[in-house]
């Protein structure tokens, strides 16, 4: 059943159970706000993981924001020894994370819209629970005929809506968070077990060849340093001379 | 009226505003029944401001049941063909 089809449905259950629990209707009452306070409770205990699952989406969007920088630099550093095909790679990989930050960013939008109307939630109840106490006792003291069992019956049923609509709110909430939750785990799962970066190819592959080609111009440059030293190189063919008749004469 | 948008609270409709209401409700159970889940959203996002901009915010202080209650804007289309048929929410 959908949630606003339930609505009714929560609501009438709620309100025969409530009404038809007590002998004596006053007792009606107490047992009414007494579950009013309940829900406040839980209704609080929402905002909270609601507040928590937003933090956590955020903590990891920086995570894959850090990610995303680094295939960045990794690309220009392929440009850079000439490996378009090594910077198209990493540049792929990033494509296919700033669409994770992307769905994350959508996701922090209507958390904070549930949030925010949670929020507003708690407030309208917490006055109305408030009314209700008041109105509460002083229906009980003047208690005495059946007019007070309507009045009654006007109370518990105007609350028990508001209720209704701030359980399945708070419902619906819930319902966000453990997916929220879900998601983010599934995330962490595919970073830590590299499987994001398989899907979109392999990290370390990108580091391995941008290594190799760093290995290689190095290598070169000491050739050539080598090269130089032992006299092929035009210029320091003299030093190269005069350095190893010193050496020559140490050892004479 | 007493109209309770879920999860929004409750607003004071005057006649005048259920009548423009119950046009726009009417819409959406046309656009339910022939399937068109885009502009159905359309309409009951409308619906929703409608009643947020021309009616008049019940009172926190104020306990009162509802005479209409209005789904919330992210209802599924699935749920909306059992909400919004025959004469709609509002009645005609």
């Amino acid at each position: 059943m959908g949630l606003f089809t339930r609505m009714e449905t929560v609501f009438k259950s709620k309100m025969n159970k409530i009404l038809n629990r007590m002998e004596d209707p006053r007792e009606t009452l107490d047992y009414s706000y007494e579950k009013q306070l309940e829900l406040l409770q839980n209704v609080k205990r929402g905002v909270a993981e609601v507040a928590s699952s937003k933090k956590r989406l955020q903590l990891q969007r920086a995570k894959l924001m850090q990610n995303i920088d680094k295939l960045e630099g990794q690309a220009k550093d392929a440009i850079a020894a000439n490996r378009e095909d090594l910077a198209r790679l990493a540049l792929e990989r990033k494509a296919a994370l700033v669409q994770q930050v992307e769905g994350i960013d959508r996701e922090v939008v209507e958390l904070e819209k549930q949030e925010e109307k949670l929020i507003a939630s708690e407030k309208r109840l917490s006055t109305k629970v408030e009314i209700f106490r008041t109105r509460k006792e002083s229906i009980k003291a003047q208690y005495s005929a059946a007019e007070a069992q309507v009045k009654i019956n006007e109370s518990v049923t105007g609350i028990s809506e508001e209720m209704a609509d701030v359980g399945l709110a708070l419902e619906r909430a819930e319902n966000k968070t453990e997916e929220m939750k879900a998601r983010a785990e599934a995330i962490d799962e595919l970073m830590e077990a590299g499987t994001l970066e398989d899907l979109t190819g392999s990290k370390d592959e990108i580091e391995r060849e941008l290594a190799k080609i760093s290995t290689q111009s190095s290598v070169e440059s000491e050739l050539a340093r080598l090269k130089a030293e032992a006299g092929k190189g035009p210029e320091k063919e003299k030093a190269g001379e005069e350095g190893k008749s010193a050496e020559e004469k140490k050892e004479a | 009226m007493i109209i309770r948008i879920m999860g929004e609270g409750q607003y004071r409709a005057p006649e005048a505003l259920c009548n423009e209401l119950n046009q726009i409700d009417n819409r959406i159970v046309a656009l339910v029944t022939e399937g068109k889940a885009d502009e159905f959203r359309k309409e009951l996002a409308k619906l929703i401001s409608e009643i947020k901009e021309k009616g008049e915010a019940v009172e926190a202080e104020e306990i009162l049941e509802s005479n209409i209650i209005v789904p919330p804007e992210d209802l599924s289309f699935e749920e909306a063909k059992d909400i919004f048929k025959g004469s709609g929410i509002f009645e005609d």
